[in-house]
């Protein structure tokens, strides 16, 4: 029986290693293409539960989770856009109006819920696909296997999805080519013709999108309710993987697994009452995140313009 | 002239006049252009010279699009045209070669190339498209260039050969060339040169921003001088002489040989021994670095930029960890002490980044006088500043070192480049050191100001001062020092006898090659 018992809980603790890593995955990739184009933004965290209220709110009254999470990146496009106002063109240093951005997006998303909804409330949002291939036959019923992969919401297949899709938009694309120029070099991107600004505006705007849904895929997503501060540090998380996966969306992913891995090990602890104090338990993921942000060898990896306003003709 | 032989090896049209005509550009306080004309031609080198703050950079920026001029015009081929953004000005087939190069390092050549033009794949890039054309161009003219390479594997003459493709892949037909020697080697520079005048005469038109005479003989057809946002006059380079042009350039006589008097040396003040020392990446930055500067005697130090100049210079000042070896002062070690320890064994530093290390720029020019002394009587007593010692003291060096400044009250980030330069000399030299490090003392100065701190260097070496010269002119070095060490890869390549060493020497040290090697061939 221990030999069952152990198997049932490496499965689950791998299987909602991958489901959490959904919210971390789409706000961190967000993330990556804004500070490939030297915009380090803060502000992931308040687009996040902006994502989340609005990708909950608009579920719970039309019933559609995809209008749900067209719903939320819109409002992070909208929130994108206020950060490059703030940091690209009046160029306000990107730390401190980022904080003040989480600020706002936390201050309005639960006066929102205060007012719109009042109370807790669940909705019904994507539910998780069998990948039944015939009535009887479902891919989500192999098992071991089944139960890894196949048992998922579409969210966290588009999460992973995400990664070659961002990874080749970068690398071989002349928009990608763009955005790591601006954020490398700007000076040299504004000599040849590209509008450093516009860029930064464009993968600022892209990256809050993915922020907003990262923020849906929490609450119609994965717990199915929308509550004040939900995130919990999630978008600072997703900051810090950013800087842990050295700027690739394959190392972003391999942290954002690392990371909901021992996240999903922390909660396992608390249910099976083991003999470590809880709090000890819920340290883990951030203290992997310090561990992992003191490792100096990635900072050769930052993108040189990161956080550097550009402006011409300063020399 | 049938139509064939209107076209560039590149294919494209050439561009058979350009002229620029009454450009004035204000900015506040500044009027950098006041009505300056300017003309090229299909096949000419034209020079465009003056001092910092001429107005040169300000003029090419206006041709390239960088800035709007209040007034004047631009003429192609003799139509008006009208440049907006360095689209506008690529499109038109100027091209403009950066004196900081305008690359992205961390991507390859192509991209570099590639970067900002359409793909012939749509928003896919065409790399291989991209990369077969660099090959057709670097072919038609000579240029070795890698399109596959990272950027920041390439050494500086390669870099430089990638910002000439990637200006004639937008079909440049004329190419703005700002200061690019600032960085090569002089075998690099002689290579550049033979691609230039090849350029000329395919019919390419080239704009050379210099302030190095000596280059300007050697590759321009024309010369036109700026001084103080004016156009001073355009002249054919067979027609004057360097006297002449530096004339013109600073508005009265200048002084352009050093005249070093021999010297017998005295003691031995800096010595260093087998100093090595590691950068924040664990690195080695120099190696086994052995010399010895006298009483009476400037010792250069020859180098192209990053070959372990600055930590050469920040090690004997305390700034840079020494692994092994010792730094003697005077005979007495003082390896590894604080700067200001070593200020008090009487060093004295003026380091390399005036601005960022030499003094402190919202600071004025009196508080910039007492940087290090500030707690010694008389500037202090006890807590207080003694604020009438400070500003007499202030007074006697704008006065006796030529400050050029409103007040000792100004700020000093509102002094030109050469006046702060003279009054970090003044200061450094006022404390009477023993030993003077002068790291790139007169890089972005005038002439005029480069003539004095070159007159100072040599007052002070006949008194018998030790002066440790470091910088990136070779002409420098070579006028002022009486030895000069080589730098390369942070290891001595050799130390040479000024007098007797030629440039294109030095130039295969600071390249790489030691010293017996150089003087076997």
């Amino acid at each position: 029986m221990g030999e069952l018992t152990a198997m049932a809980i490496i499965i689950g603790i791998i299987h909602s290693g991958i489901r959490l890593a959904t919210p971390y995955l789409f706000a961190a990739l967000g993330e990556t293409i804004s500070q490939r184009s030297g915009v380090l933004n803060l502000g992931t965290e308040g687009i996040m539960l902006m994502g989340a209220f609005f990708g909950f709110y608009v579920t719970f009254v039309t019933g559609n989770p995809w209008l749900g999470v067209t719903a939320a990146a819109f409002i992070g496009v909208l929130m994108g856009l206020f950060m490059a106002v703030v940091s690209v063109t009046f160029q306000a240093e990107q730390g401190i109006s980022g904080i003040g951005l989480s600020l706002f997006g936390l201050g309005v998303s639960s006066m929102l819920f205060k007012t719109m909804l009042g109370t807790v409330e669940g909705v019904k949002g994507f539910s998780e696909l069998q990948f039944c291939i015939t009535g009887t036959f479902c891919l989500a019923n192999i098992p071991v296997i089944g139960d890894i992969f196949f048992n998922h919401s579409i969210l966290t297949y588009a999460a992973f999805l995400l990664v070659p899709i961002v990874t080749y938009v970068l690398n071989k694309t002349t928009w990608g080519l763009k955005v790591r120029a601006v954020g490398q070099n700007p000076e040299a991107a504004d000599s040849l013709g590209v509008s450093v600004n516009k860029m930064r505006y464009a993968a600022v705007m892209l990256g809050s999108a993915l922020a907003g849904i990262a923020g849906a895929s929490l609450s119609i997503s994965l717990l199915g309710i929308f509550q004040e501060n939900m995130t919990n540090g999630i978008g600072y998380i997703a900051v810090a993987l950013v800087y842990f996966g050295g700027w690739a969306p394959l190392g972003v992913m391999l942290g954002a697994l690392l990371f909901s891995s021992v996240n999903a090990l922390q909660l396992w602890v608390q249910v099976l009452s083991l003999p470590i104090p809880s709090d000890v338990a819920v340290m883990l993921p951030y203290l992997l995140t310090i561990v992992a942000l003191a490792i100096p060898f990635r900072r050769s990896l930052q993108p040189a313009a990161l956080t550097k306003p550009y402006e011409r003709g300063e020399n | 002239m049938s139509e064939k032989n209107n076209l560039l090896p590149s294919g494209l049209p050439r561009i058979e006049s350009l002229e620029m005509r009454g450009i004035v550009k204000k900015f506040p306080g500044v009027l950098a252009n006041d009505h300056v004309d300017f003309d090229v031609q299909a096949g000419e080198i034209h020079a465009l010279l003056g001092e910092n703050g001429a107005g040169k950079s300000t003029l090419m920026k206006i041709l390239y699009g960088l800035y709007q001029p209040e007034e004047g015009e631009i003429l192609l081929n003799g139509e008006r045209i009208e440049i907006h953004s360095p689209t506008d000005s690529i499109n038109h087939g100027i091209g403009m070669i950066h004196q900081h190069f305008m690359l992205v390092d961390n991507v390859t050549v192509a991209e570099n190339v590639a970067l900002g033009l359409k793909s012939s794949k749509g928003m896919r890039l065409d790399l291989d498209v991209v990369s077969a054309r660099i090959r057709e161009l670097a072919d038609k003219y000579h240029l070795q260039v890698n399109p596959n390479a990272i950027i920041s594997k390439l050494a500086v003459g390669e870099r430089q050969r990638v910002e000439i493709v990637k200006a004639l892949y937008r079909g440049a037909a004329l190419l703005v060339l700002d200061e690019p020697t600032a960085v090569l080697t002089p075998q690099e520079v002689d290579d550049l040169f033979v691609i230039f005048k090849q350029m000329a005469a395919d019919g390419h038109a080239l704009i050379f921003i210099s302030h190095k005479l000596n280059e300007i003989f050697a590759l321009t057809h024309r010369v036109t001088v700026l001084r103080d946002g004016k156009l001073i006059g355009t002249v054919n380079t067979s027609d004057v002489t360097k006297a002449d042009l530096a004339n013109m350039m600073v508005g009265r006589e200048v002084l352009l040989t050093r005249d070093r008097q021999p010297r017998e040396t005295g003691e031995a003040r800096l010595v260093l021994e087998n100093v090595n020392a590691f950068n924040d990446d664990g690195q080695s930055v120099l190696k086994n670095i052995s010399f010895e500067v006298r009483s009476g005697e400037i010792v250069g130090v020859a180098g192209v930029s990053g070959n372990g100049q600055r930590p050469l210079a920040e090690a004997i000042a305390g700034l840079q960890k020494v692994e092994n070896g010792r730094v003697l002062m005077a005979g007495s070690d003082v390896t590894n002490f604080t700067p200001a320890q070593m200020f008090d064994t009487g060093l004295s530093y003026i380091p390399e980044e005036r601005m960022h290390d030499g003094c402190i720029k919202n600071f004025s020019v009196a508080e910039n006088a007492i940087l290090q002394d500030y707690v010694r009587p008389p500037f202090s007593k006890g807590i207080f500043l003694n604020f009438k010692a400070i500003a007499s003291h202030a007074q006697e060096l704008i006065e006796s070192f030529n400050v050029k400044t409103p007040s000792q009250e100004t700020l000093i980030k509102n002094l030109s480049g050469g006046n702060i330069q003279k009054l970090i000399l003044a200061r450094e030299l006022a404390r009477e050191p023993h030993v003077l490090i002068a790291a790139q003392p007169t890089r972005g100065v005038d002439i005029g100001a480069t003539e004095y701190i070159h007159g100072q260097l040599l007052r002070q070496r006949a008194a018998g001062l030790a002066t440790l010269l470091i910088s990136e002119d070779l002409d420098e070095v070579k006028a002022m020092s009486d030895r000069i060490v080589v730098l390369y890869g942070g290891e001595i390549m050799g130390i040479v006898k000024s007098d007797e060493v030629t440039i294109a020497q030095l130039g295969l040290m600071m390249a790489g090659e030691r010293a017996d090697e150089v003087f076997a061939a």
